[in-house]
């Protein structure tokens, strides 16, 4: 049978997915795959942190080189015109054809702009695509009032971004209340009062009549009420409809109010011609949301393997984050099931409003409006997919959680039918397949499962799951640092704090037993070095180091160390640069520039160390902590003060942080950088911190890294201003320093934190668990207790006797330590070399 | 206390060259040998240990730069290189049963440390 050739039409976050498990499934077929848009696919969901400094690649779901890789046709920035069925052919408006076995039409929506006269002005926008985002940013640059005419979910976040971009935003709406699909009357009030105090206009209750000539702005919009408002812009995001004119066309069945009829296997009318996601009508539904979309995708791509999945619908449920409101809604929010009782919750001055909709006799849920406080919405989303019966006082699910109150529904009582994370529509069933397969962490379970990889809305009812089912199987996750302690790192921090213990031998007598071993003691020496800064190589703390601490350099595979001098932000003087080559010429040492911007000499001796130093400290330089768990480097960019498009001084930035933050003790190392613009030639967003300049400020980007697993890092805070900057970083430092675990860099103690960069935000910003304090005050006793470890050892006559290479014998060398001749330097001889040149002596 | 075995004993340096809770290198007879001090736990005496300093694993003279790890009650030298046990009792590797590095008889002699050659 020849190859079967599949056209999918449409390069959406829907198609694209439908294209990933065609791949998955590594059949043989040829797939093309035609988009409208001039860019691959990309995440629609976070489609307005683009606003907030993210770039249209870091949206990116994919790229042409994946396909290309995949041996997937790609063919984007074209529309299809019209469908050829009996040819079974799709013809794009370029005009190039395609022919087809199967065709799979998956080319969304686009925003309905109602037909209001003067709606086409060049200042009237729609927020759909990273294009339009783009015109938006460009209009709000010469705007000072903005319109977003729709208070549905995208309306209200796109109003978020006007605000955010320094407009005074105001919504528009039609209907009574804000999304009123999701909330009943109560809630949508109560989130009206919440966004105004954040200083959104919102004018329910408006039919626009016409937009004409503003008088103190460019528009005004006429209403039907006789009231007008005068703005600069207008952004239309009154509801979708669905891209169906090219099916319309070809005479495929088409639903009275719009979409592509499919059926179960989301075939259309025609057997040879599917259609999925938001131009798709199932069961006289359009489902606007991309969850329900995968799982169409999902039973689309399964219908040519001989397992076919088939789509009933999908629920609707959604919890989100508007304006920095929670909201959540499930099922029938509005109570309309014959029969159905509803308890109510208001709370004014906290401004929380909850209200369920149960069964006539109590037992089911049907339905609930979270606005303001989101903590139930993952039990009652349980309640309400898994029928499972409520108990006797349904309203104690919402009422506030006092002593004796509301029953926490365990992880125990879910089936393992249920949904855990419905954006990769991981179920418990799943969850407990990868742990009698073999995970046994959050992170494994992760990473097998992808489960809260989407949204993250799921974290901590996964982390609840996982623990729970861990531990049914007498998996007791063993924290214990080791056998000497049964004890996590973040204990034996807290205890070391709590209890002012200072040594190792102290720690040992109260809180473990035996006599350590080369786990516990540099934890713990990095414990007292974050909580006391003493001197690690003072006496008791001499034997907990790791041999890269004890003798402040960094062991190569031959016992010969490298030496790092602190360069901070990567700027030095030609003096200093002079002052590196002759000591590295006078000790024969190997140079090399470090990724970190900084020179590694390698191949000093132990006894070399501290005399190679002695230079050095003369010379101005400071140790550069590459031996430690510490501070390492914090790269720049040469910034506004050379640069043609830097908007703030990245390298004077970058030396203050190196230098406020140098010496400081980790549970792991740590990296920085500053980027003086958007460009980011630093790389911040490749490390622990980063920073990047704004026309306002910086922003700061949390828990990346570079290494085996890369991440990229969070973007925390935007447009803070230098002592915010300082002030965030402080307490993300010492909250990461405090709880993370031994050897845990920041992007796995995040991953592992239980709400993620939310909560790390609640904590640092809002200060939720009330340490800020605390944290800076922690901080700046390590800043003002900083020393030069290699200064104070080069001082001490006593510290530099534990240098000699041998005890009786000052003038002997080790002799395995052998080099040869590369590229102009030395490097440590091979085996083979050694025996050669050992036998040539001999 | 064991007893001494040693024919001939070589003095290679005195009680404040150790460090507590830590190792040094002497040369004895030409080979490197790595001398640790083990701070007394509950009621003994400071122990002391030498093995020899190459680490046959890493391949690198080594060993007295090592951590002092007692391993389920048992007295070892975690290699700085790669982290395997040797136990400084016996020289065993813990986590390769074939390999094995030389271990020394050390002892006082009033405020001389000596080696058993």
């Amino acid at each position: 049978m020849a190859t079967q050739k599949i056209v999918v039409v449409g390069n959406g976050m829907v198609g694209h997915h439908y294209v990933d498990q065609l791949i998955g499934y590594g059949l043989d077929v040829e797939i093309t795959v035609i988009g409208a848009e001039p860019r691959p696919a990309y995440d629609r969901v976070h489609l307005s942190e683009f606003f907030a400094g993210k770039k249209p690649e870091e949206l990116a779901l994919t790229t042409r080189e994946y396909y290309q890789e995949k041996g997937v046709k790609a063919h984007f920035g074209d529309a299809v015109a019209t469908i050829d069925r009996d040819g079974k052919k799709v013809i794009t408006e370029a005009g190039i054809s395609y022919s087809y076995d199967k065709l799979v039409l998956a080319t969304g929506s686009y925003p309905f702009v109602p037909p209001i006269p003067g709606g086409e002005r060049d200042n009237c926008l729609t927020y759909r695509t990273i294009d339009d985002l783009g015109a938006i940013k460009a209009e709000a640059a010469k705007s000072k009032i903005g319109v977003v005419v729709g208070g549905g979910l995208l309306g209200l976040e796109c109003a978020n971004a006007l605000k955010n971009l320094g407009l005074e935003a105001h919504v528009v709406e039609f209907a009574p209340g804000l999304m009123g699909v999701q909330l009943d009357e109560g809630g949508s009030k109560m989130l009206r009062r919440k966004i105004e105090a954040l200083g959104v206009f919102v004018h329910t209750n408006k039919a626009t009549k016409e937009i004409v000539d503003g008088k103190a702005c460019r528009l005004r919009m006429n209403f039907a009420d006789d009231s007008h408002l005068d703005t600069d812009m207008i952004v239309f995001s009154a509801g979708i409809r669905p891209y169906d004119q090219v099916a319309r066309a070809a005479g495929l069945e088409i639903a009275p109010r719009g979409g592509i009829v499919v059926d179960y296997h989301c075939r259309t009318s025609d057997s040879d011609i599917y259609a999925i996601g938001e131009c798709a009508n199932f069961g006289n539904f359009i489902y606007g949301l991309v969850a329900p979309g995968y799982r169409m995708a999902e039973a689309a791509a399964s219908q040519l393997t001989p397992e076919k999945q088939a789509f009933h619908g999908a629920d609707m449920s959604t919890k989100l984050k508007l304006l920095g409101v929670d909201v959540g809604s499930i099922g029938d929010s509005h109570g309309r099931a014959e029969g159905s009782v509803s308890y109510v919750f208001s709370d004014e001055r906290l401004e929380v409003y909850k209200r369920i909709n149960v069964s006539g006799d109590g037992k089911k849920l049907l339905g609930a409006v979270l606005v303001g406080d989101c903590d139930d919405y993952d039990t009652l989303l349980q309640y309400f997919l898994n029928d499972i019966e409520l108990p006797e006082n349904p309203e104690s699910m919402i009422l506030p959680h006092v002593a004796g109150g509301a029953p926490q529904l365990g992880p125990a009582a879910l089936p393992l039918a249920a949904t855990i994370c419905s954006c990769h529509n991981v179920s418990k069933g799943s969850i407990v397949d990868a742990i009698d397969g073999g995970c046994c962490s959050l992170g494994d379970i992760k990473s097998a499962t992808k489960a809260s990889t989407g949204c993250g809305g799921c974290s901590a009812l996964l982390k609840s799951v996982v623990d729970y089912e861990l531990e049914a199987r007498g998996v007791t996750v063993d924290k214990s640092l080791c056998e000497h302690f049964a004890f996590t790192r973040q204990d034996i921090f807290h205890l070391c704090n709590i209890g002012n213990i200072k040594t190792f031998d102290e720690l040992l007598a109260k809180h473990g037993k035996g006599l350590g071993c080369e786990i516990c003691k540099p934890a713990a020496a990095s414990i007292f070095a974050s909580l006391w800064n003493d001197y690690i190589l003072a006496k008791p703390h001499v034997g907990l180091q790791d041999t890269n601490d004890t003798f402040l350099a960094n062991m190569q595979k031959d016992g010969t160390y490298s030496v790092v001098p602190r360069i901070a932000g990567g700027e030095i003087t030609p003096d200093k640069l002079i002052v590196l080559g002759q000591v590295a010429k006078k000790y024969n040492l190997y140079t090399k520039i470090t990724g970190g911007q900084r020179i590694d000499l390698f191949g000093a001796r132990v006894n070399e160390l501290p005399l190679i130093w002695k230079e050095l400290v003369d010379a101005g330089f400071e140790t550069g902590h590459a031996y430690g768990k510490s501070l390492r480097t914090v790269k720049s960019c040469v910034g506004s003060t050379w640069c043609r498009y830097g908007v703030q001084d990245s390298v004077g930035m970058a030396i203050f942080i190196e230098n406020r933050y140098k010496g400081l003790r980790s549970p792991h190392k740590l990296k920085s950088a500053v980027s003086g613009c958007t460009r980011e030639c630093a790389e911040a967003q490749s490390k622990d911190f980063g920073v990047i300049a704004t026309e306002n400020g910086w922003n700061l980007y949390l828990c990346g890294n570079g290494g085996m697993k890369p991440r990229h890092a969070d973007l925390f805070a935007t447009d803070l201003d230098d002592e915010t900057l300082i002030k965030y970083i402080d307490r993300f430092l010492m909250f990461y320093v405090r709880s993370a675990d031994r050897l845990q860099r920041t992007s796995v103690w995040l991953d592992n934190l239980e709400g993620g960069i939310d909560y790390l935000r609640e904590v640092i910003i809002d200060d939720r668990l009330g340490i800020c304090a605390e944290l800076e005050a922690q901080m700046n006793a390590v800043v003002g207790t900083y020393q030069c470890e290699w200064k104070t050892t080069v001082e001490d006559p006593e510290q530099l006797k534990r240098f000699r290479q041998f005890v009786n014998a000052p003038n002997e060398k080790d002799s395995n330590v052998i080099f040869v001749e590369e590229r102009g330097q030395v490097r440590p001889a091979t085996d083979r070399e050694r025996q050669q040149l050992i036998a040539k002596s001999a | 206390m064991k007893a001494l075995k040693a024919n001939k004993w070589q003095s290679v340096c005195t009680v404040s060259d150790l460090v507590s809770g830590s190792g040094i290198c002497a040369l004895v007879n030409g080979q490197q040998v790595a001398i640790f001090s083990v701070p007394p736990s509950a009621g003994d005496k400071t122990a002391l240990y030498a093995i020899g300093n190459w680490d046959p694993i890493g391949k690198a003279n080594v060993l007295s730069r090592g951590i002092v790890a007692d391993i389920g009650g048992v007295i070892t030298l975690a290699s700085p290189l790669y982290k395997q046990h040797y136990n400084l009792a016996t020289g065993q590797c813990l986590e390769d049963h074939s390999v094995s590095v030389p271990v020394y008889e050390v002892a006082l002699d009033g405020d001389t440390v000596v080696i058993g050659v």
